[in-house]
């Protein structure tokens, strides 16, 4: 089984956000990491290497710092790493993400290709069946149990769906996007903490993925970010005091009066 | 034009919530634009569906196939996407539920189009452009975006929108049979599972009361359960007692779980992790009842009360019980 698996180095979710007072952009904390989700999908890349052999590679987008969560996907176990941070290449929507990604993805052998089902800093989840469509793939999005069957070249999963689950079988190869509940991803083993510090991380750059500058990033964005803005704040918190009973008639009081909400 | 279509999203021949949220939407961004408001449908036998969307509709799109009777995502992108070729709709609205985040991502891949999920505000600018506006970080900020090309696929947050009061115009209702390559159809779908049975979905509902590991044991959700009914809401979990086997995933609020945005929000016993917050930020009402006065829940809530739960809620079930006449 040759495995790919897309990762995204996203700020922590306690990480502080600031929007810019000129609504230019956002000034976020340097408390960053690996996208939760996709640390999903690498874990269950490397269970189902450890069943049936073969590859797993993990390939990122982002500035240069996103080496960091190529070198955590390595300690875990992944064989390769390849970096995507040329300039051209970054600032683009997730549909000029995707080209790119696909684009190196293309580059490699793989009968399974995984990622988050969303990641943290814009919650979109549309990179990864994006990404399926460039290669002509089937997806599957919020998965939470993967059973590979690669004598049959299919694989069967469990996804979250309105009121349930669904039972899918996909073809191999398939794109597949990891939900919570997938797995309990590993911590690194100090041994491969030390292997990923000295792994080399292929960079492959616009020219190696085919891909014109117009294709990616900004200019080959199909969207176009106006500004940023502070989200409305609440008003501050009203206390209600008292003991138990009083309590409860006040906030009753208030809930139909002031907040309408009975 | 072929005009601003909403995505009419239904499960066991009922229709989402949302889609009635996003025609009322959907009809002032028209009325805006002077185009022509369309519900699609895709399944099979969607008469009755379409006679339920015909007052708030000026046209109802059946695309009717044997195929279509379950979702399946290669399935429908067949049928959606060389429908929307061929028509070329300016905007195509969905919810933002499973269903429309498994399909309208690979959709826009499809039609190589943007997308715009989970958005919590469209507004038509002067020169007919739509701004979309959509939380980032976890709803530590807002961005707002505008589509270079058409159609324009966006995804919005249920409850984020009024539904649409109905007219008394009848949509004109077109029916297509459409032919979908089954050697398109690569995906199997081979069982859907029911799991929550008749309950309404937490995206849906109007009130939520939400638990977390305050509530010391499981059994004790029946407090929640208790004032949920008398309040006609549901209830929901934090993380960390979906974890704990307490509660099922499907009722989970937060990042890793749903996003939700009732009318009025009881955070009961749980102390607002900031996973927990990004799930429920863009509640209505938010009351919280915590033992804890330091719990981070109270910054995020319209009212507080520094109580025992084990207190506060029995008591706030009778008594509305009374007020409510139930």
């Amino acid at each position: 089984m040759e495995i790919v698996v897309l990762v995204k180095r996203v700020p922590d979710s306690e990480a502080q956000v600031q929007v810019k007072p000129d609504g230019s952009g956002v000034t976020v904390e340097e408390r960053y990491g690996m996208n939760f989700f996709d640390s999903l999908a690498v874990e269950e890349a490397l269970r189902i290497k450890e069943k049936f052999g073969g590859r797993v590679t993990a390939i990122s987008l982002g500035p240069s710092q996103s080496v960091e969560v190529l070198r955590t996907a390595i300690a875990m176990g992944v064989d390769d790493a390849i970096l995507l941070e040329e300039e051209a290449l970054l600032g683009g929507d997730e549909y000029a993400t995707a080209r790119a990604l696909a684009a190196a993805v293309k580059t490699l052998p793989y009968d399974l290709v995984l990622c988050g089902r969303e990641a943290f800093d814009d919650s979109s989840g549309v990179v990864g069946p994006v990404v399926a469509q460039f290669l002509g793939i089937p997806s599957v999005t919020m998965v939470t149990k993967v059973e590979v069957e690669p004598e049959q070249r299919k694989v069967k999963v469990e996804r979250e769906a309105e009121g349930g689950r669904e039972l899918i079988e996909a073809p191999l190869p398939a794109l597949l996007t990891a939900q919570k509940g997938l797995n309990e991803p590993r911590v690194p083993p100090v041994m491969g903490v030390v292997k990923a510090m000295k792994a080399q991380i292929k960079k492959l750059d616009l020219g190696s993925l085919g891909l014109g500058p117009e294709e990616v990033g900004q200019k080959g964005a199909k969207l176009e970010v106006l500004r940023y803005i502070e989200p409305p704040k609440r008003r501050a918190v009203k206390y209600i005091k008292g003991e138990p009973p009083e309590m409860v008639k006040e906030l009753i009081e208030l809930l139909k009066t002031e907040a309408k909400a009975l | 034009m072929a005009g601003i279509w909403v995505y009419a999203e239904h499960h066991d021949g009922k229709l989402k919530k949302v889609t009635f949220e996003l025609l009322g939407k959907g009809r002032e961004l028209a009325q805006g634009r002077g185009e022509e408001l369309g519900a699609i449908l895709l399944g099979k036998d969607l008469d009755p569906l379409a006679e339920e969307l015909s007052p708030y509709a000026d046209r109802v799109h059946c695309l009717e196939s044997p195929m279509l009777e379950v979702y399946n995502c290669d399935a429908f992108l067949e049928a959606l996407s060389s429908f929307s070729a061929e028509r070329n709709p300016s905007m195509i609205m969905a919810g933002a539920t499973y269903q429309a985040r498994d399909l309208f991502p690979a959709l826009a891949g499809r039609l190589q189009k943007g997308i715009v999920v989970d958005c919590l505000g469209v507004e038509l600018a002067d020169g007919g452009r739509f701004l979309l506006r959509k939380p980032i970080y976890g709803g530590k900020a807002l961005v707002e975006v505008a589509f270079k090309e058409e159609p324009q696929l966006v995804l919005v947050r249920p409850r984020t929108f009024p539904p649409a009061e109905p007219r008394s115009e009848r949509a004109e209702v077109s029916k297509e049979q459409v032919e979908i390559d089954p050697t398109k159809v690569r995906l199997k779908v081979l069982e859907v599972m029911k799991t929550t049975g008749e309950k309404v979905d937490i995206t849906e509902a109007d009130v939520i009361v939400c638990g977390g590991r305050g509530l010391k044991d499981p059994e004790n959700f029946k407090l929640l359960e208790e004032l949920a009914e008398v309040l006609g809401g549901v209830v929901g979990a934090t993380r960390a007692v979906v974890d704990a086997g307490w509660r099922p995933q499907e009722d989970q609020v937060g990042k890793s779980g749903k996003t939700v945005s009732p009318n009025l929000y009881f955070a009961v016993g749980l102390s607002g992790a900031v996973h927990h917050v990004m799930g429920m930020d863009t509640s209505k009402v938010v009351v919280a009842i915590n033992r804890d006065p330091m719990a981070p829940i109270f910054q995020y809530a319209d009212y507080g009360l520094v109580a025992d739960l084990f207190q506060v809620v029995p008591l706030l079930a009778e008594e509305l019980k009374k007020e409510l006449g139930k």
